[in-house]
């Protein structure tokens, strides 16, 4: 007994958006959208004005990542939509459920290369999960709801939805679906059986065994079984960057990240054991290094909800489609216990010989250590970085414990991703501290969104590694272009502390290894958006580092030659 | 090696652009490619032909399964299935060769189905091998022109590629 009311496009997006209990949309309005902006003027869903529509697509994405929940964004059509592309491609790489809505010229108008119009579906045909051109708003009832439902389910996604201006002003009888009809979408959850039973004896039969968590294991909420199997089998568990989190970082079984800038201890364990038990990661070419030289000797668990990612780069022996969380539940229940074994004693061997390492006495500020002194100091904050040195620092030196307190743009290595996307997490996680580790190049690449920060009293701090380089690319150009630091200087940075305190943030600055706690402490102890600028060794190196081209047990350390 | 996919799509607009770009983002070209709705309108059938790499052919498949509006992916095999494709040609035809072009015509079970002063439009239905037959036997009176329809496939027997 549903009651249709009659009423427009737009009140109908709202309604649906209130259905589908959405709190929170960022966003930037314009002409196309404002049928929908003029219904959001009466509603209690919080919109977030931006700066920079690619900051909306961001923040929606920081938010997803830090709750769980479908980050929405929204922009106006022609250069607002295109300005969300590199937001959605980043949501697309790392797997994170956003719902992007643009405005579009009236249908009557669509290909007629109408004022700001762009074919915002053709352009994100490859970079979302999929996509939506509404034309009849009778239909947009059911697209909302599809939309968020496919954003947020099986391997999540970024899902974009085109409306039309004479569709948000259409009137329609509303009702909302109950149900979803999808014929073509149906991800599988419950891993087989069968296959679980094979991937227990391949366990129970191996020597030396790793686990290798990826994001799945974040998107699924596995990590108690993650812990459950690996101290069930005394195995050591090394994540991907997008895993960390999921395994406790101070856990003895711990050999933190894997790949190219990853411990050398997890890169030797994966070279060197006989089963690799991958849950929810995509043997990425950051992790693999070169392929012919990656785990040799291994065979292969592959367990993930997407069955493209199997066998896609390293061939999976058992693989077993499904959510992982499930299928970790069922896999423990065929295993018994293993003690520690010859191969628990080299991983310790290995972790002893082997720790992270920076020079620890310098007169100078080292990245490593405002690292280690942010955890000292907030050991429960939200981390988001930007990309490049100050991500990899951020990875190695914070420990992290739990899941869905990294925020970072692993895939897509998206510079400007950290500020807003630690916006959006600072908005679904009011309670928590959220710090964004910046490099002084990627935080100029969306610092517009400091008056978002300020005016909306999202009192983010950003930690600034400012060693007045692109460093990562220095870094490559250093070891490998004979330091020709070609287009990577940027000593004419602005003022940071001057530019915060423009927007009405507050700004420190830090030139002594003396000076870092006290100026995390004041950050933390401020109701303000805050920037500390430190001023850091400029030649600093991420160590170790597998150079491009080289297997991952070639991995060189701080103070070895390449 | 040549593989033939049948697709069950949805009969929507923008899905076709969907499963052409994973082709050409992993750098296939497709042979020929046919489309027209099933015995449900809501649901329109793809038969696409292309050659590649089969590891890479087989991560396609899988992201073709991954699209929303894809509901069937099979990969048809040529020894259990039937398939046909049509082409028109448009043959030189001056009084002199027309005997002979219709005599070819003949053989290959063909019909000419346009007779102009100085050409002949035939229209042929077989399978790939056939029509090719026929067109290389034709080539050296000259084709004007050749429409081919592409290749459509259905499994033998009482099996169905279908929504399950």
């Amino acid at each position: 007994m549903s009651k249709k009311q009659k009423m427009s496009g737009a009140e109908a997006f709202v309604e649906c958006l209130h259905k589908e209990h959405v709190e929170v949309i960022f966003g930037i309005p314009g002409g196309a959208l404002l049928p929908i902006y003029d219904e959001l003027y009466d509603s209690d869903i919080r919109h977030i004005l931006v700066r920079h529509e690619q900051a909306a697509a961001h923040a929606a994405d920081g938010y997803a990542r830090a709750t769980g929940r479908v980050g929405v964004c929204m922009a106006t059509s022609g250069p607002g939509a295109t300005n969300l592309v590199t937001g959605l491609a980043n949501a697309y790489m790392d797997s994170v459920p956003i719902v992007a809505f643009t405005g579009q010229v009236p249908t009557s108008m669509i290909g007629n290369d109408a004022f700001q119009e762009a074919n915002i579906t053709g352009i994100t045909l490859p970079i979302t999960k999929h996509n939506y051109l509404v034309k009849d708003a009778r239909t947009l009832p059911d697209i909302i709801k599809e939309a968020l439902y496919i954003a947020s389910t099986g391997r999540p996604g970024p899902v974009l939805v085109d409306l039309p201006k004479d569709v948000q002003t259409e009137e329609i009888e509303f009702e909302y679906p109950k149900n979803i009809k999808l014929r073509g979408y149906k991800p599988t959850s419950k891993g087989h059986p069968l296959q679980i039973k094979r991937a227990a004896k391949a366990i129970m039969e191996a020597e030396r065994p790793i686990i290798y968590a990826g994001g799945g294991v974040v998107i699924s909420g596995a990590h108690a079984e993650l812990l459950a199997l690996a101290e069930t089998l005394m195995a050591p568990v090394t994540t991907t960057l997008l895993g960390i989190g999921t395994f406790p970082s101070v856990h003895p079984l711990s050999l933190g990240m894997v790949g190219m800038h990853g411990t050398k201890y997890a890169n030797y364990a994966m070279t060197e054991s006989d089963l690799i038990i991958a849950i929810g990661a995509r043997f990425d070419d950051r992790v693999t290094g070169r392929l012919d030289g990656f785990a040799p000797n291994a065979k292969v668990i592959h367990i993930d909800i997407d069955p493209a990612e199997i066998s896609k780069n390293v061939a999976a022996h058992i693989p077993i489609v499904g959510d992982a969380k499930n299928i970790l539940k069922e896999l423990i229940k065929e295993l018994k216990r293993k003690p520690k074994s010859k191969w628990s004693e080299k991983i310790e061997k290995w972790k002893k010989e082997f720790p992270l390492e920076y020079d620890r006495k310098s007169k100078e500020i080292k990245p490593q250590y405002v690292v280690e002194q942010i955890y000292d100091l907030c050991p429960d904050a939200i981390i988001a970085t930007e990309v490049g040195q100050n991500q990899m620092w951020a990875a190695q030196y914070f420990k992290f414990t739990k899941p869905r307190t990294f925020i970072t743009s692993g895939g897509l290595g998206t510079m400007g991703y950290g500020f807003p996307a630690a916006i959006g997490a600072k908005v679904g996680c009011p309670d928590k501290t959220v710090i964004d580790i910046a490099g002084d190049g990627s935080f100029l690449m969306n610092s517009q969104e400091l008056a978002t920060a300020v005016i909306n009293d999202i009192p983010v701090k950003v930690a600034i590694l400012n060693n007045k380089f692109l460093g990562m690319v220095r870094q490559w150009q250093e070891l490998f272009y004979d330091r020709r630091y070609s287009a990577t200087r940027l000593d004419t940075s602005p003022d940071f502390p001057k530019l915060a305190e423009a927007y009405g943030a507050l700004g420190i600055e830090v030139t002594k290894p003396g000076d870092v706690r006290s100026a995390i402490k004041e950050a933390l102890a401020s109701d303000k958006p805050v920037v500390i600028d430190f001023q850091i060794t400029p030649e600093e190196n991420v160590f170790p580092m597998v150079p491009a081209g080289a297997a991952i047990n070639e991995i060189i350390d701080y103070g070895e030659k390449i | 090696m040549k593989h033939t996919l049948s697709l069950l799509v949805e009969n929507k607009p923008g899905v076709l652009a969907r499963v052409s770009g994973l082709f050409s983002r992993r750098g296939f070209n497709i042979d020929s490619l046919a489309v027209g709705i099933t015995e449900n309108p809501e649901i329109s059938r793809m038969t696409i032909v292309v050659e590649g790499d089969d590891r890479i052919l087989e991560q396609v498949i899988k992201q073709l399964n991954k699209l929303v509006d894809v509901i069937k992916v099979s990969d048809i095999k040529p020894e259990s299935s039937i398939d046909r494709e049509l082409a028109l040609v448009k043959v030189e035809a001056g009084p002199k060769e027309r005997p002979e072009i219709m005599q070819i015509a003949d053989i290959f079970r063909a019909r000419i189905i346009d007779v102009g002063t100085r050409t002949l439009v035939i229209e042929i239905t077989g399978d790939v091998s056939k029509i090719n037959a026929m067109t290389d036997l034709l080539r050296r009176f000259g084709i004007k022109e050749m429409v081919r329809t592409g290749k459509v496939s259905m499994l033998r027997g009482a099996k169905a590629v279908k929504e399950e």
